[in-house]
């Protein structure tokens, strides 16, 4: 009997042991291989007309740092952030009023939202550009509704590309908050408001400062989902607004120049790690702060 | 629609592209039995699927597989990469100019057997490529017309020449193809402004080009990847000219759209595509029975009647009507696309475009 319960243990041990393989498993397979392999073609020669062959150079790198990619990476940056910003602002008061709503309710709510998840980016943005064009789109209501003279384009353009992009994330961005805005304590926001405080009020000081991780971490999936967008920025917007994706794609795809798609691709990859990595920094040294 | 806006698929538009493009040699293992013949995925690959594989085994006796391929360096990387590991996604494969050109640096095309493409007499000789060392490893396939195109309701008068795209009264409405080596507008400018795409044998001459092409931007509403992008445009008048493919907008216009294709006095750009063997095949006799059974002329002449395209032999040697001839090229001599300059300098202009365009 006890010899039996002993063996469960050390079974059980064991099985313990084994668990961290299968994500570390998953991890070397699906991230560490490729990345190293990226990494690797990004130091590879490129062969003007042809491929590439293996060497150990710079010259993908430095390329990069030319205005004109260094300045497709800060756009990228900027759009990437915004979009996370415009997103965040419009899923966390939408969060908060569903999750203030019957149970019922935020399910229907949460399913139609989840919906437009089912849409991939081609659809999303050929949907766009035919809501934002001339012939068909959105401006015509405009002229019937006579706030319009006569219909206009919206697309390609920036906006266009900062709302299709915004259209993506939100789903993404109630789905970061939801859990965490379900869990608030009611009882907090309730005592702001028998204190005299407004709802809109309460919202400022008290809903939006305890979530202020929650809304981090939407920020930064945002912002990191966003920059990876290709079809979107391609699709809707002008060649001034196509992101750093857009060319990496184009050099790996169209002109067949693995390098230096691989190394602009792990130059984003490091630039976006340090910004997540500056934030967070910010937000521990901020939160420290508080409880000081 | 969807399979017209699939006929030179540009991969890119799906973000699986990327993933596609390492993940797909593994995948595609070498069959055995038939021959595997890739063509673009959609338009091009149902055509050849309904009208022409059939009857060329029905005569030989050899099966096709049809495999589907993305146009430009996507199907090129793919196929490099699977002969590097001495798999074979397809035998023969319809390759773009610039890949072909890119292969054959490589190495990447089968030397072919010239006594077996007895074929090749009819055409000209850009068609007949050669290494360094004589050896032939690929024939011209099927040319397929880039022209100027418009929407005949916006207006009723086609437009003639090249020269009109950068006519300040089309501000805003034009729809130009996204790549230095796709839309050809280098070519195009060199020969409406330039009296020939000579100048664009230096950097300075080509400096010259981009400068006049940097003139027709106030005109360009979208610079487009995706074909179906623009054709949509197209018919609704959203976007009621620009630089369009020849075959896909006849084929648009008899479907009843208000589309046309105008031949421009400076001429078309005539593209192209070829066929050529992978390295790692180990198919080729029944390769060069295929590639010389597509460069006879009666062959040639029912891809124009059936696909559209515009035949890579001499007029002459086809059995072509006068207006079947007229829906597919035109007696215009055509602006030939430098090939070249891209093999040469592609990441130069590649750069120099996209600073052109994005600026």
């Amino acid at each position: 009997m006890r010899s039996g319960v002993a063996l469960k243990r050390s079974v059980l041990r064991k099985s313990g042991k084994l668990i961290p393989l299968y994500p570390t498993f998953f991890l070397v397979v699906f991230f560490l291989v490729p990345f190293t392999v990226m990494l690797a073609v990004s130091f590879f020669h490129r062969v003007e007309g042809a491929f590439f062959e293996p060497a150990f150079e710079f010259d993908n790198y430095l390329r990069f740092f030319d205005p004109f990619y260094l300045g497709i990476l800060q756009f990228s940056i900027l759009l990437s952030m915004a979009a996370a910003v415009l997103a965040t602002a419009i899923a966390f008061p939408f969060t908060y009023m569903i999750t203030r709503m019957s149970r019922k309710a935020q399910v229907v709510a949460l399913v139609l939202l989840l919906a437009v998840l089912s849409l991939s980016e081609v659809i999303i943005g050929f949907s766009w550009s035919t809501l934002l064009s001339r012939t068909s789109g959105i401006s015509n209501l405009f002229v019937s509704l006579g706030l319009l003279e006569k219909p206009t384009s919206y697309y390609p353009s920036l906006s266009a590309v900062l709302i299709g992009l915004v259209y993506l994330s939100v789903p993404y961005a109630v789905l970061v908050l939801y859990p965490p805005l379900s869990r608030l304590d009611p009882e907090l926001p309730e005592a702001a408001r028998m204190m005299g405080a407004s709802p809109m009020r309460t919202f400022f000081t008290i809903v939006i400062p305890l979530l202020r991780r929650p809304i981090m971490s939407t920020l930064i999936l945002v912002f990191v989902f966003t920059l990876g967008a290709y079809t979107l920025p391609q699709t809707l917007g002008k060649p001034s607004s196509w992101t750093l994706s857009v060319h990496i794609t184009d050099q790996a795809i169209f002109q067949a120049n693995l390098p230096f798609a691989a190394a602009m691709a792990i130059f984003l990859l490091v630039v976006t790690l340090a910004m997540i990595a500056v934030t967070s920094m910010l937000d521990k040294t901020k939160s420290e702060g508080d409880t000081k | 629609m969807p399979t017209l806006m699939n006929r030179r698929y540009f991969l890119g538009t799906s973000a699986a592209a990327a993933a596609g493009v390492i993940a797909a040699p593994s995948v595609l293992r070498a069959d055995t039995g038939t021959l595997k013949v890739g063509t673009y995925g959609g338009f091009f690959q149902d055509s050849f699927d309904a009208h022409i594989y059939p009857a060329f085994t029905e005569e030989t006796g050899i099966k096709i597989e049809s495999i589907s391929e993305p146009t430009g360096s996507a199907w090129l990387i793919q196929l490099q990469a699977a002969a590097r590991a001495g798999q074979v996604p397809a035998d023969v494969s319809m390759m773009t100019q610039i890949a072909r050109l890119k292969g054959e640096k490589e190495k990447l095309w089968l030397p072919l057997d010239a006594s077996s493409l007895a074929n090749s007499a009819n055409m000209p000789d850009h068609f007949i490529h050669k290494y360094e060392s004589g050896e032939i490893y690929g024939l011209g396939a099927v040319s397929w017309y880039i022209n100027l195109v418009s929407n005949t309701e916006v207006y009723p008068d086609a437009p003639t020449s090249w020269s009109d795209i950068w006519d300040a009264k089309y501000e805003d409405s034009l729809g130009l193809l996204a790549l230095v080596d796709n839309s050809f507008l280098l070519e195009i400018t060199a020969s409406t402004f330039f009296g020939g795409t000579a100048i664009l044998d230096t950097e300075e001459g080509i400096l010259k080009v981009f400068d006049k092409l940097a003139e027709v931007k106030p005109n360009v509403r979208l610079w487009y990847r995706d074909e179906g992008q623009f054709q949509q445009a197209l018919e609704t008048g959203e976007i009621p000219m620009g630089q369009y493919y020849h075959d896909v907008t006849g084929l648009a216009a008899a479907d009843g759209q208000p589309v046309r294709s105008t031949f421009p006095k400076e001429g078309g750009v005539l593209d192209s595509g070829s066929w050529c063997v992978l390295k790692t095949s180990e198919r080729q006799t029944e390769a060069q029975t295929f590639i010389n059974y597509m460069s006879r002329p009666d062959i040639q002449s029912k891809l124009s009647r059936f696909v559209g395209t515009a035949p890579t032999v001499a007029r002459e040697k086809t059995d072509l009507t006068v207006e079947e001839f007229a829906a597919v090229s035109s007696d215009i001599a055509p602006i030939i696309p430098r090939y070249d300059i891209y093999a040469q300098r592609g990441d130069w202009l590649n750069q120099k475009w996209s600073q052109l365009i994005a600026s």
